[in-house]
């Protein structure tokens, strides 16, 4: 329909009566939204609208050509070249008297000013030549302007916004911003809002200036108004430096403790983001994050908690600083879910500096065994707790067990209950903590041990977790030799074995998931029989054992693992094992696991062996060993005789 | 301007005017909410919210709510000047307005309102002109009676 009427429009433009006059330029305004296309046919006329004296039509007019320029950069050009006339125009407006038809309490037409001045912006908007052509006229309407009623600070308003959205002279800016800086002390609450609007889309370009007025918008926080109040939470974060982090920093946070709740999210991650980029020392940055836990530790963003672990972390000095800070503040409150979390961390980790007893920076806190594990077993069974935080409270309770001196009796208890919980991920770690207990104790504190520091990325969990399934399962591995077999018959076959819940772990190591498959292993039937092993060689103390699988996906394929150990007195070491077989084979030789066998039937040294025979030839196998020991070195090659025939056909 | 609303203090909706097409039931419904939102306002907070994506300037006058929703661009001091002009011409039309004028003779406020604004935006920025466009439509009603007779028949 536009289109179809566009051009009675037009005509209509021309019109000799005023009143239709106007309604058709706002006609076209419209038209012009709904069909950009048609502003060739408008572009014309308005040059000659601009001379209209009917503030009616001038104002259509001005709106119109706003619309214009808005949606063509041609039209654009176009009129910049009016900018002069414009600026006669708004010039005559504030200057000449008083027409009470059109003013409202002193300034003369205000709507029609701002429409002006609107249109000034987007025409002076990154062009040198405009702007310097408005300087001055931006500078009287701003000094001229009555202030003492609405209008005049809506004129004002758009003013300052054409002032600070132009290439305006340095002097005009100061006087936008010492203006908007008079807003906001002004008793008027719209005018203080639309203030702090303004310097909050000023406070990237113009930072300095606006920091002049950090402390009325730090008041203005204060206010019980919703709207200013959201309004001043994010200039005052926008305003914090380094300089001022402290003093900021304590505003926000007695903010954040009597905000409405849908602030709170906000203020927080605010607060810890402004913490993380300019705190002055570790020891602050840990205080801040530790109080804005407390207070709104519901509302803060999932990675809060990870990160405070990486920084006590990395804070060696603090370790015992920040495990009693957090025990005191676990012990008043155990319901918010990040403190309680970073809190049976640190106390696992840190649990044997905790009950050290004293430390210059906080006052002496005597804590008993029995209370640090009676806090644990709170947290571990409030229904406050997330299952996140059970696990959390679990393993720290875990990691106590070898910081404190005193019997594990307590601890064991708790962990075998948790053997038949309900939740899955709780139930598997209480049966391998279990399983530490019984058949693992020897290694309990060395898998225990101190977390090392990992870098920012994974989260700090996993990766330990994993390093610590690592380290279990090349323990476990080299244990005993039908064991290990049976490792690799688990690790490389499809779900054959019919005792085992869990589907066989993938290469890479999951938290949990190898340890669990191997937990497994005694409740697993056997698997499927695997060929016998072989002794192959053996020299003053040093042997030499092979095993071997036979996957049944892969017929083809033969795995040996070959075991070094070491039952002698001394070390051998530099030890390196060669293979060859015929021609019609494909060999693969892994990384051995070390090159060191450490003496009195230390950890063996293992490697492993692929062996693809695709056309089931005979296996023959010939070895080469070079290592040192008792002093000298030694080079070995034999054959390796004896190989069962089921390793190749 | 998107849309101007009048609703009374226990949010009967008294006038509407929409500056951008949508279906009855998003009229409905936005309505609906924003009655809501602005009625939850205490008394001394600032008469401008962000809802949606809109910017929305509301005051309240006696017993009714005048409420605004203006883009992003736009300023919201001078849109509280629009909503006090409008007030103005009420006012001066019916004599000291208040709320029952504008339920018995809603029609007139509409036509005030579609000469002062015409597309979301001001069209006549004097007094004067608006109230003497109305007073020559009322005078074109009162002169032809015989054209509505003719036209019932």
């Amino acid at each position: 329909m536009c289109r179809d009427l566009a051009t009675e429009v037009e005509k209509l433009l021309l019109q000799p009566g005023s009143y239709v006059r106007k309604k058709a330029v706002l006609t076209a305004v419209h038209m012009i939204r709904k069909v950009p296309e048609l502003s060739n046919i408008f572009l014309p006329p308005c040059a000659q609208l601009l001379h209209e004296r009917h503030h009616g039509i001038l104002l259509g007019t001005i709106t119109l050509i706003t619309e214009l320029c808005e949606r063509s950069p041609a039209a654009l050009k176009h009129f910049r070249k009016v900018v002069p006339q414009l600026v006669q125009i708004l010039r005559t407006l504030v200057t000449t008297g008083y027409s009470t038809e059109h003013s409202i309490s002193g300034v003369s037409d205000p709507f029609l000013q701002v429409q002006i001045l609107r249109l000034l912006r987007i025409l002076g908007r990154n062009h040198e030549e405009s702007s310097e052509t408005m300087n001055d006229l931006l500078a009287q309407v701003a000094t001229n302007t009555d202030t003492s009623r609405n209008a005049g600070n809506a004129v004002l308003f758009e003013t300052v916004l054409t002032i600070m959205d132009t290439r305006s002279a340095a002097g005009l800016r100061v006087l936008a911003v010492n203006i908007l800086g008079r807003f906001l002390l002004n008793n008027d609450k719209n005018i203080r809002y639309v203030a702090l609007t303004s310097l909050l889309r000023m406070v990237q370009s113009d930072h300095s200036a606006v920091q002049r007025h950090r402390p009325t918008v730090v008041e203005c926080l204060r206010e019980p108004d919703a709207s200013l109040s959201r309004r001043a939470l994010e200039l005052s974060l926008a305003l914090v430096n380094s300089s001022n982090v402290r003093a900021m920093t304590q505003e926000l946070q007695s903010f954040l403790e009597s905000c409405p709740p849908d602030l709170r999210a906000d203020c927080a991650s605010g607060i810890l983001l402004a913490a993380e980029r300019f705190a002055p020392t570790k020891r602050w940055h840990i205080d801040t994050i530790l109080r804005v836990l407390t207070t709104a530790g519901t509302h803060v963003r999932d990675d809060a908690v990870a990160n405070l672990t990486q920084l006590i972390g990395g804070a060696q000095e603090l370790h015992a600083y920040s495990v009693r800070r957090l025990y005191s503040a676990l012990a008043e409150d155990i319901s918010q879910q990040p403190l309680v979390q970073v809190a049976a961390w640190c106390i696992g980790e840190y649990g044997d500096l905790l009950l050290e007893g004293s430390c210059e920076e906080t006052e002496p806190l005597q804590v008993k065994e029995e209370e640090v594990l009676a806090l644990l077993e709170k947290v571990l069974q409030s229904h406050m707790s997330l299952p996140a935080t059970r696990g959390y409270a679990l393993t720290a309770l875990m990691k106590l067990s070898t910081r404190l001196r005193g019997d594990n009796n307590r601890i064991r208890q708790v962990v075998s209950i948790y053997g038949s919980c309900v939740d899955v991920e709780l139930q598997q770690r209480a049966v391998e903590y279990n399983t530490l207990f019984r058949k693992y104790d020897h290694m309990r504190a060395a898998i225990l041990e101190k977390m090392p520091l990992v870098e920012r990325g994974g989260t700090q969990d996993e990766e330990a977790k994993e390093s610590k399934e690592a380290q279990l399962s090349e323990a476990a591995l080299v244990s005993t030799e039908p064991p290990a077999s049976k490792l690799l018959d688990l690790l490389d076959l499809l779900d054959s074995s019919s005792g085992a819940a869990q589907p066989p772990p993938p290469l890479e190591p999951s938290p949990g998931g190898t340890l669990g498959h191997l937990l497994d292993l005694p409740c697993a039937s056997p698997a499927p029989a695997s060929v016998p092993n072989l002794r192959v060689f053996e020299r003053e103390g040093l042997q030499l054992n092979l095993s071997f699988v036979r996957p049944p996906e892969t017929p083809a394929l033969l795995l040996i693992t070959v075991t070094a150990v070491n039952t002698s007195g001394a070390d051998v070491t530099h030890f390196v094992c060669q293979a060859a077989v015929p021609k019609s084979f494909q060999l693969q030789l892994q990384a051995p696991s070390g090159d060191t066998v450490p003496a009195q039937g230390g950890l063996p040294v293992t490697q492993l062996l692929r062996i693809f025979n695709p056309n089931k030839a005979p296996l023959r196998l010939k070895l080469r060993l070079t290592y040192h020991h008792l002093g000298q070195s030694v080079q070995e090659i034999f054959e390796v005789n004896n190989l069962p025939a089921e390793t190749w056909q | 301007m998107q849309f101007m609303l009048l609703f009374s203090r226990q949010g009967k909706l008294r006038l509407q005017k929409w500056y951008v097409p949508l279906s009855d039931k998003e009229k409905k419904k936005i309505t609906r909410e924003l009655v809501q939102t602005v009625l939850a306002r205490k008394p001394k907070m600032c008469s401008f919210l962000e809802w949606r994506d809109l910017k929305i300037v509301y005051k309240r006058y006696a017993s009714l709510y005048f409420c605004c929703a203006i883009e992003d661009q736009d300023n919201e001091l001078i849109t509280l000047e629009i909503i006090h002009r409008y007030v103005e011409l009420l006012d001066k039309y019916f004599g000291s307005v208040c709320e029952l004028d504008i339920i018995f003779n809603f029609e007139k406020a509409y036509f005030i309102l579609d000469e002062f604004l015409l597309g979301g935006e001001v069209q006549e920025t004097s007094k004067k002109n608006v109230l003497k466009a109305i007073e020559q439509a009322d005078l074109l009603q009162e002169n032809s009676p015989s054209i509505v007779l003719n036209y019932c028949r």
